[in-house]
């Protein structure tokens, strides 16, 4: 990362908005991401929190608005007018998408090795024994023992399956990172496990990336900016712990004051 | 020389929408410096504002008035108008906060808690666990706890590993509130060494410190929070 880049935002929205005939997804957001940056997307169920994921990850078409993003070669580009192979060059490597459903991420079918190398054999890896040995040693970074790699994730418990997603999508060095509410549907001590690893991979590798979730203790957590979303717009937006610690806004107090005490 | 921090016509208040939208005014047109290497302790009792006044500086408290300039070689920001991305910047290489209460994180071990800062500002994990050992040393936290998570310490020692971690990272301005709270002498000794050790260094120190002791053994300069009482 030079200077130069480091002063330009990886990805930027301008003005968007979605709606679903009369639904409303979401309405006006604008913000920039840089490189390094964890922001957090909060607020209850319904509050469009995850249409903005799906269209700031080009899965969904913008009713207004658009998307920026700084490719590798430093030129910021609007997402709509991507190549289709400039497109699946960011889905397949520079970009990550952690579903909440282990098996929306996962192909279940294949083995924990397959579905970690097959990231890698997507961006042109051929050499078996190399995509095998960079299968391990994922798996081993999240925590998977290395006896497993020819398991099935039908096979794997909940919190094995979401980190070999996590796998899959940093094998090839992504830049930024989408995620559903990682930590959902998981038990207390797996989300404490899983948590703690995202936190490790996320200052390790200096990932950016957007985290939607309902849970404050995550976004406290995991990452440095909150932006807080009631009826498809956002209402509050600052610092993680200016909002949790100062929140303005009717909303945000609501939702911080029903965070049950540790 | 001219001031690291300098605040001037800082006010704050709570409006609190879930109780009534009542609002509490906490401090209004608040103004001191702090020089590198001096000590200003706030004092003022409890509830007159002092830890919003930290707060504030370190950009966990928005301010509704007022500028909080941080000076860093050449550069001023404004924390009551900066970026947040640039007050984390701010974070990582200038401005310290200790507390009295460490936020424990599921299942990282004290040593690298300590070690934390240095690593997110680039230094290799080896080095910054070496040096964190040393501080944990100073502080009197014993060698079969450094690879435990601090969860189920007892509240001293998790103050103390709060302060190893504050006191670690080399930041030019370092906010202290209530180090030294429910210490025990020896412990306090050690935090009022740390202090003193960072302001021949030049580090500018906010303190929050209610021991007269360690106050007189710290204290360049006394500010009495209650001339910024803010009017109701």
């Amino acid at each position: 990362m030079t200077g130069a880049d480091a002063e330009q935002p990886l990805l930027i929205a301008e003005g968007l908005s979605k709606s679903y005939g009369r639904l409303l997804g979401c309405r006006n957001v604008s913000f920039s991401l840089y490189e390094g940056e964890v922001m957090a997307v909060v607020g209850e169920s319904g509050s469009g929190k995850t249409t903005l994921l799906q269209l700031l990850s080009a899965q969904l078409a913008a009713g207004a608005g658009r998307v920026l993003y700084r490719m590798r070669d430093g030129v910021t580009r609007d997402l709509a007018a991507l190549t289709e192979a400039e497109r699946r060059f960011l889905f397949r490597t520079d970009w990550g998408y952690v579903h909440q459903d282990a098996a929306q991420g996962l192909r279940m079918a294949v083995s924990g090795g397959a579905n970690v190398g097959e990231r890698l054999m997507a961006t042109g890896w051929r050499h078996y024994g190399r995509i095998r040995h960079s299968a391990a040693t994922w798996l081993d970074r999240v925590e998977i023992d290395c006896s497993r790699i020819d398991d099935t994730p039908q096979t794997y418990s909940g919190g094995m399956r979401q980190r070999l997603q996590i796998a899959r999508n940093l094998v090839t060095n992504p830049r930024l990172v989408f995620m559903d509410e990682p930590t959902g549907g998981l038990d207390v001590s797996v989300q404490a496990r899983l948590l703690d690893l995202l936190r490790g991979l996320v200052t390790d590798l200096g990932l950016s990336a957007v985290v939607v979730t309902h849970d404050l203790a995550v976004a406290r957590l995991l990452s440095h900016r909150i932006m807080v979303m009631k009826g498809g717009e956002v209402i509050e937006t600052g610092l993680t712990d200016q909002v949790l610690d100062d929140p303005h806004e009717s909303y945000t107090q609501l939702l911080v004051s029903s965070i049950l005490p540790t | 020389m001219s001031a690291a921090l300098e605040l001037s016509g800082v006010g704050k208040s709570f409006t609190m929408h879930l109780q009534g939208s009542v609002r509490l005014p906490v401090v209004s047109d608040v103004a001191f410096t702090v020089r590198p290497g001096e000590c200003v302790v706030l004092a003022g009792p409890s509830g007159s504002g002092k830890s919003s006044i930290l707060k504030m500086i370190f950009g966990s408290y928005r301010c509704d008035a007022g500028r909080i300039l941080v000076r860093q070689a050449d550069t001023v920001t404004d924390v009551a108008r900066a970026e947040p991305r640039a007050v984390i910047a701010l974070r990582r290489r200038v401005l310290g906060y200790v507390t009295q209460f460490l936020r424990a994180v599921p299942r990282v071990a004290a040593i690298d808690i300590v070690a934390d800062p240095l690593v997110s500002g680039g230094e290799a994990r080896d080095s910054a666990r070496r040096r964190a050992i040393k501080m944990l040393r100073r502080l009197n936290i014993p060698a079969p706890l450094w690879d435990l998570p601090p969860a189920t310490f007892s509240g001293g020692e998790q103050q103390r590993v709060n302060i190893a971690r504050g006191f670690l990272a080399d930041l030019p301005i370092l906010l202290l509130d209530e180090p030294t709270a429910s210490l025990d002498a020896a412990n306090r000794a050690a935090v009022v060494d740390l202090i003193t050790e960072r302001k021949r260094r030049g580090t500018a120190i906010v303190a929050i410190v209610h021991d007269a002791d360690v106050r007189d053994a710290v204290a360049d300069t006394v500010v009495d929070v209650r001339r910024f009482a803010a009017a109701a």
